[in-house]
């Protein structure tokens, strides 16, 4: 067996020394499983592994390599988080309502990534439905974050971004709503990449918010972000929300560097109540661009302060709707011996049901009541294209912004069970770009004096995927060459 | 108390669509249960629903037909309410943006014409249907997510009858355009029924009721006739309505409470952020008006102008499209309108209803029809003869004039063959000839019959007739002065 070093292997390092018989994808695919058997206890970052599965995968992916087959990942194992549906895998969404359940068909995103010719060895641990940002929520039991003991991975895919960070991944799909993917890699210290709604198709992906999901990557670089973001991008006929717009040559579109474009500072990011430390980092990078040749512009973001509540007043509503369907009557968990329908309803769902879900829930039912509609969903609606407008209007001036993913490093374990609504405020720098459907991508900038990593967010305008790419992969080189090193 | 009648309907017609309304599932009735399904109608996790183009386009279809305005703009909603037929335990419909807004359709009671106004047409799924068993309940997910019409008429109709026509003039109107099947008994068109009473003469509306479960058009019939009396009764005796939902008991003959406003549904009604806004482009409604077959009542009126039908004839043919269809098929290859509706309305249709086929499903064809008319029309062959060909024609189809030539079946019209057998069948038989001499005209029909029958069906019935009259009032001559002076005088 040879020496393959998972901590540091790319998805591109990887594809290309399987394209040239370096190792096979069975020995790529079986060191993992050990690398997984080894750190997955204290990770807990996988919800399901079927090794026999994996490494059939493997052997089939080998003789396609054999027989001199072409694929973008032919042979590379990915980790999805377990609301992605892979055919014939569980999809539980962490949670017990769907003990049991297999999905029946691929997601289209899963679909192009096996069509790419990439592996799928296991489901990546989440909060419950997507609903959290911590991974606690989880019905697993919690992620651990590998970069800092005693801190929460971020949510919700807080297992896609602990796997890939801890060295028991090369890459993950995770599904972001409200910074779901960016989060927990900026946490954890990886890439995390949310496209604009509508650019990878949600078919598959069981919905928390439909009008802000977005399956995306988390990866070690953001190169690698870039290759699985092509694969999945592109219209598909199942999702009516997926957009039609070229999708250009997203890794070749990482060139370029920063020299001449201007990036702009959303002033309203770096607020009073920012970890200093959190600020510092992103500023220092802010400045390596300027050195490298970009403008730094301050821009205003005046409605970000009304993003936390239009999010969760929108996300709550959806969700109400959308999770209504897990009533044990098709698939899934059931109550025994129901004597009614309600009655099987009630039981299953308040048996099966983690109390942030439930939570969500009764919020959600709660602004779409007759009554109360238009104050709260209706009011959202209108705040939301005020949020929208603030990102055109900064992007009529600059190409890209730079701002923190979160303003805080990684919660202390725990810190959410007292106070939700702390973590709901958490979300302030990410939630403002799902409700307005552009891009974002969270890659590391620093670490805090106690050692928690940093995460640097890019935010692109719509369907401006490669600018943002651009920047993102600029950032990194400049960050990876102030600690003195390549990434 | 004299009461005022307020009623208004919520119409629910199955879209004539090859799949269901957001995926790709087949819609075929009576198939096996659960067959006809799929992870989309399931509401399996993560999956979405994708709009039927045909759906839209038939929705619009039912809109121009009903003179609503067809939204250039129309949204689909989610409807949130637990049931185990809702798949998704939320229905996809359009609540504030439906397809058609608007619109009206003309029908006529006892004589008397009425436009009764429609508020608006939307777009929707349809659910699954719940089957219960002894211990245990069944649900068959077959009839979930096919695509429907809801069309709520507004509160103009003023009697169980007008509410009855409404519905059969909507049906004749969307089965005329193939927009749906449109049968109660089938559940294809399903009807719900509010009905209010008012003191009579006020302008202020009752109380509604609503009243389900009415799968026939006697049940629409007979649940509003019992609801009105219900009513009346309850209004006379110092009571009042209380807003609630009945069900239509039709084993009992009446109306039975099903649920009372404190106890209804709160359906959270929002935006479906899983579907587009439906846009539809001038080009393409003016597109879909350009396809609009001629409706029911311009087409009564164009068959009685165009081919000089009473308005019975006009409005039996005209009921269903292709038998119109036929019907002008026919006239056009005969040459009169008249003989073809007459052919139609005494002999085709009934072979339809005793074979239960439809006209396009027979033998038959209008061509065949036209050419058997022209036949008789040119004296080629007789008209028993023609009646007695139709059967077959009915049946097996195929060519009258070869028939007619392979079977030698022309008519005789030669007076003095035909002379001939009038001759052998009065002296045959005396005695009808005798009963006729004595003022019994019947006679006369049965010598005519014997003398057909001699001819096998050939002779030219009306020159029997007349050598047969000729024949008697000959032998009348030869027997005067035996007391025949007091028979009536002939006429034939």
């Amino acid at each position: 067996m040879k020496l393959i070093d998972l901590e540091q292997l790319s998805l591109q390092q990887a594809a290309t020394a399987l394209r040239q018989r370096d190792f096979s994808s069975f020995e790529l695919v079986t060191a993992l499983l050990e690398a997984i058997h080894r750190r997955q206890g204290e990770l807990n970052a996988y919800t399901w592994v079927d090794e026999q599965d994996a490494l059939a995968q493997a052997e089939a992916a080998d003789a396609a390599l054999a027989a001199g087959r072409a694929g973008a990942l032919l042979g590379v194992p990915l980790v999805i988080k377990d609301n992605i549906s892979v055919a014939g895998q569980p999809c539980t969404c962490a949670s017990r309502i769907l003990d049991g359940y297999r999905a029946p068909f691929d997601a289209t995103a899963i679909e192009r990534l096996r069509s790419a010719g990439a592996l799928f060895v296991g489901r990546a641990n989440m909060d419950e439905f997507a609903l959290g940002s911590t991974t606690e929520a989880s019905c697993y039991g919690p992620s651990r974050n590998p970069a800092a003991p005693g801190r929460v991975t971020g949510g919700s895919s807080g297992g896609s971004a602990a796997a890939v960070a801890g060295g028991i991944a090369l890459g993950a799909l995770g599904s972001d709503t409200g910074g779901s993917i960016r989060q927990p890699a900026s946490f954890c210290g990886c890439v995390g990449l949310k496209p604009s709604y509508g650019r990878i198709s949600r078919f598959g992906a069981v919905a928390c918010a439909s009008s802000l999901d977005q399956i995306g990557p988390i990866t070690r670089t953001v190169r690698d972000a870039a290759l699985l973001l092509g694969v999945m991008a592109g219209p598909d006929t199942r999702d009516s929300t997926s957009v039609d717009q070229p999708v250009p040559d997203y890794v070749a579109g990482c060139e370029g560097g920063v020299r001449g474009l201007r990036l702009g500072l959303p002033r309203d990011y770096f607020a009073e109540g920012n970890d200093p430390e959190v600020t510092a980092c992103v500023r220092r990078l802010a400045d390596r661009c300027r050195d490298a040749g970009a403008e730094i512009v301050e821009v205003g973001l005046p409605h970000t302060r009304y993003a936390v509540a239009t999010y969760y007043i929108i996300m709550t509503a959806e969700v109400s709707a959308n999770l209504a369907r897990f009533d044990g009557v098709r698939y899934g968990a059931r109550a025994d011996d129901p004597q009614s329908p309600e009655d099987l309803y009630c039981r299953t769902r308040a048996a099966c049901f983690g109390s942030e879900v439930k939570r969500r829930i009764l919020l959600g039912t709660y602004v779409l009541s007759s009554g109360y509609y238009d104050a709260y969903y209706l009011r959202a609606l209108k705040a939301r294209t005020l949020i929208r407008r603030d990102f055109e209007q900064a992007f009529a001036g600059c190409d890209a912004l730079l701002a923190p993913v979160s303003p805080t490093p990684a919660y202390p374990a725990g810190m959410g069970q007292a106070d939700p609504l702390a973590l709901y405020l958490g979300d302030s720098y990410t939630v403002a770009a799902s409700l307005a459907g552009i891009c974002g991508l969270s890659l590391p900038c620093g670490t805090t004096a106690a050692g928690l990593p940093v995460g640097l967010q890019v935010l692109g305008p719509a369907f401006a995927e490669d600018r943002m790419l651009r920047v993102a992969a600029a950032c990194e080189e400049l960050h990876a060459r102030e600690r003195g090193g390549r990434p | 108390m004299k009461y005022d009648v307020v009623i208004g309907l919520e119409v629910h017609v199955q879209l004539k669509t090859v799949s269901k309304m957001f995926c790709g599932c087949g819609t075929q009735a009576g198939a096996e249960p659960n067959t006809q399904i799929c992870p989309v109608c399931l509401g399996y996790p993560g999956t979405l629903p994708a709009i039927n183009g045909e759906a839209v386009r038939l929705g619009a279809i039912a809109g121009m037909l009903l003179d609503s305005e067809i939204a250039r703009c129309s949204k689909f909603d989610r409807k949130s309410y637990f049931y185990p037929d809702v798949s998704k335990n939320y229905q996809i419909t359009q609540y504030p943006h439906p397809i058609c807004i608007g619109g009206h359709l003309d029908i006529t009671v006892g004589g008397a014409a009425r436009r009764i106004g429609i508020t608006r047409i939307h777009l929707e799924e349809d659910v699954a249907k719940s089957v219960h068993h002894a211990t245990f309940s069944g649900v068959d997910f077959n009839r979930c997510g096919v695509a429907l019409i809801e069309l709520v008429t507004e509160p103009e109709l003023r009697a169980p009858a007008e509410a009855v026509a409404f519905l059969q003039a909507l049906r004749q109107t969307l089965v005329y355009a193939e927009v749906g099947e449109c049968n109660l008994e089938q559940g294809n068109m399903r009807c719900d029924a509010n009905i209010s009473l008012r003191p009579a003469g006020a302008e202020r509306l009752g109380t509604k009721i609503e009243i389900k479960n009415l799968n026939s058009f006697k049940a629409v019939q007979a649940a509003l006739e019992h609801e009105i009396v219900r009513q009346a009764d309850l209004l006379n005796a110092g009571g009042v309505i209380l807003q609630e939902t009945r069900r239509w008991n039709a084993d009992a003959g009446v109306t039975e409470s099903m649920r009372g406003k404190e106890n209804a549904h709160d359906y959270r009604y929002f935006p479906d952020p899983d579907l587009l806004p439906v846009v539809l482009s001038a080009e393409q409604i003016a597109e879909w008006r350009a396809t609009l077959p001629e409706r029911p009542a311009a087409r009564r009126a164009r068959l009685a102008a165009e081919y000089g039908l009473p308005p019975y004839d006009a409005e039996v043919l005209a009921a269903e499209r292709p038998v119109a269809d036929f019907f002008e098929a026919v006239a056009r290859r005969c040459g009169n309108g008249k003989a073809a509706s007459n052919w139609i309305m005494t002999e085709v249709l009934r072979l339809l209803a005793e074979s239960g086929t439809g006209i396009e499903a027979c033998a038959l064809t209008p061509e065949a029809l036209g050419d058997l008319i022209a036949l008789v029309g040119r004296g080629t062959i007789n008209q028993p003869t023609a009646k007695a060909l139709l059967p077959e024609l009915f049946s097996r189809g195929g060519d009258p004039a070869a028939l007619v030539r392979a079977r030698g079946l022309g008519q005789v019209g030669d007076a003095h063959v035909i002379a001939e057998w009038v001759e052998t069948a009065l002296a045959d038989n005396p005695g009808p000839v005798a009963d006729y001499l004595a003022g019994k005209q019947a006679a006369a029909g049965y010598l005519v019959g014997q003398v057909m029958k001699l001819s096998r069906g050939k002779a030219d019935p009306k020159q029997v007739g007349a050598l047969v009259a000729r024949g008697l009032e000959a032998r009348r001559g030869g027997e005067s002065g035996s007391g025949a002076a007091q028979a009536p005088g002939v006429v034939l």
